[in-house]
């Protein structure tokens, strides 16, 4: 395949950025999205050119880290996949390929198409745990019953890789359904019910203050993330945040 | 905390927004009730029994204090939805060259303040027309008896004569189904966006919210844009 890329360039958080348009040839169908970037980049590193930075670890779906968006869709048109996970047969030869970073304010270009997410990190520290005794008398956790739908509701909701897609597809780049993925897959256990209020008040308090937008219920979020994430948690923390503000 | 949290924060905004979009779908169900006594053939009788229920809208306590409500819902909620939108605006300052959110959700949601601002547009010339003149005396000249001895203000041949006018009655009734339109896309995408906003999202009852909302969005416009046009057309001239 020959693909035409048009790629973010910026050089720090400090320039101003522009589209680049580069020209890549006989990319393999069966290559993933980032194996195609790499050959880009062996091109520009040849040719004694500034390579194309863009951020990845695990290659396998799981970390989160390769957060790019594709013709205007986070990770692109695939569903339920990451960067890493979409394959160049969703694109056709002679196609014209849109790169670009994730846009948000909370969310400030580091370089090219890396983003600063430690935004995420900061609304996850701000309660996204639970205060558990590990002085080596931990109790097995097995050991306290948990009904098998909120196991399974915690567990799904635990999938979330903070890839930050949610925040990349909404129209207003709001962050709710990392936050509600977070504050859910703690309180639906009994583990985390105890401190579920404070948890519910903090994660958002932190969100709010990164910048992030706010939610209009449009379900772009839902349809981009790679791990299916439901709107479900985002009214369960519209729920928890409304009985602890009551409290 | 617990207090600001109730007021500032983004998930308070939602819930004010939720709360007053689906109290002023109750309006608007009410308000319908009151607008099919047009449909009822010209005549004394017709006349009456629409000033008369004008009357007792705009007089009675208990009517009086949730029309009171209801203006403080539309302009918090207009307020609120425009603190929304300024606040999203800035949410992402660097927008993206390519943007395809079509592939993942509805226009009426992604439109929803634009949708509000002619919704907003229409209730100012729409309570300009009617409402104001009641209110503001601009019916004072007007005033009559009715066949129960009570002292009305002939709100009703405005009414009619407003949508059989032979040069702007046509017009009126479009501009009033444009209104009806946009209503319609609001509701299509705030019915069941408010429950899930008050956090009622359950598998079970989300297939009939979401329909229960659509048919709302298009019954009720539809019935309220129906009555100018058999106004104009079908009901015999005043």
């Amino acid at each position: 395949m020959n693909l035409t890329l048009k790629i973010w360039r910026q050089k720090n958080a400090d320039t101003k950025g522009k589209a680049v348009t580069y020209q890549v040839a006989d990319i393999s169908p069966d290559m993933s999205f980032l194996e195609m970037m790499d050959v880009l980049n062996e091109q520009l590193i040849e040719k004694g050119d500034e390579p194309v930075a863009f951020d990845h670890d695990c290659r396998e779906g799981i970390c989160g880290s390769c957060n790019l968006q594709i013709n205007g869709e986070p990770h692109g048109p695939d569903r339920g996949v990451t960067t890493c996970q979409l394959h160049m047969r969703k694109f056709k030869d002679g196609d014209t390929i849109v790169i670009e970073p994730f846009r948000a304010k909370a969310f400030p270009v580091i370089k090219d198409l890396v983003v600063d997410r430690s935004a995420f990190d900061r609304i996850q520290q701000a309660g996204g745990y639970i205060s558990v005794n590990t002085s080596g008398n931990t109790q097995d956790a097995n050991s306290i019953p948990i009904e098998k739908d909120h196991a399974d509701m915690s567990f799904y909701a635990a999938t979330c890789i903070g890839c930050g897609a949610c925040v990349a597809a909404c129209k207003n780049a709001s962050a709710m359904l990392f936050t509600a993925a977070k504050v859910s897959q703690f309180s639906l256990l009994p583990q985390g019910e105890v401190e579920a209020d404070r948890r519910v008040l903090q994660m958002v308090e932190q969100m709010d203050k990164e910048g992030f937008g706010n939610c209009t219920n449009t379900g772009a979020c839902e349809i981009e993330c790679p791990k299916g994430i439901s709107l479900e948690n985002i009214a369960r923390m519209n729920r928890e945040y409304l009985k602890a503000s009551v409290k | 905390m617990a207090k600001s949290a109730l007021l500032k924060s983004s998930l308070a905004k939602k819930y004010w927004m939720a709360f007053t979009g689906l109290f002023l779908c109750l309006f608007l169900v009410g308000h319908l009730f009151g607008n099919l006594q047009l449909l009822i053939p010209v005549g004394e009788g017709a006349r009456d029994q629409f000033n008369e229920y004008a009357l007792f809208m705009t007089t009675n306590p208990a009517v009086k204090v949730l029309s009171y409500l209801t203006y403080l819902s539309i302009i918090f909620h207009a307020i609120d939805g425009i603190l929304l939108t300024i606040n999203n605006r800035k949410a992402r300052p660097q927008g993206y060259v390519s943007f395809k959110p079509s592939t993942n959700s509805m226009w009426s949601s992604r439109n929803m303040g634009i949708l509000g601002t002619v919704i907003l547009a229409f209730i100012i010339v729409h309570m300009a027309m009617f409402w104001g003149q009641m209110k503001f005396g601009g019916l004072d000249d007007t005033i009559y008896t009715t066949a129960n001895g009570e002292q009305v203000e002939d709100l009703y041949t405005l009414t009619i004569k407003t949508f059989q006018d032979a040069q702007y009655g046509l017009l009126w009734a479009i501009a009033y189904a444009v209104a009806m339109i946009a209503i319609a896309f609001h509701l299509s995408h705030g019915f069941s966006s408010g429950f899930q906003s008050l956090g009622i999202n359950h598998p079970k009852y989300n297939g009939f919210i979401r329909k229960f909302g659509l048919a709302f969005a298009i019954l009720i416009p539809l019935a309220f844009a129906v009555i100018p046009f058999y106004i104009h057309f079908v009901l015999e001239k005043i």
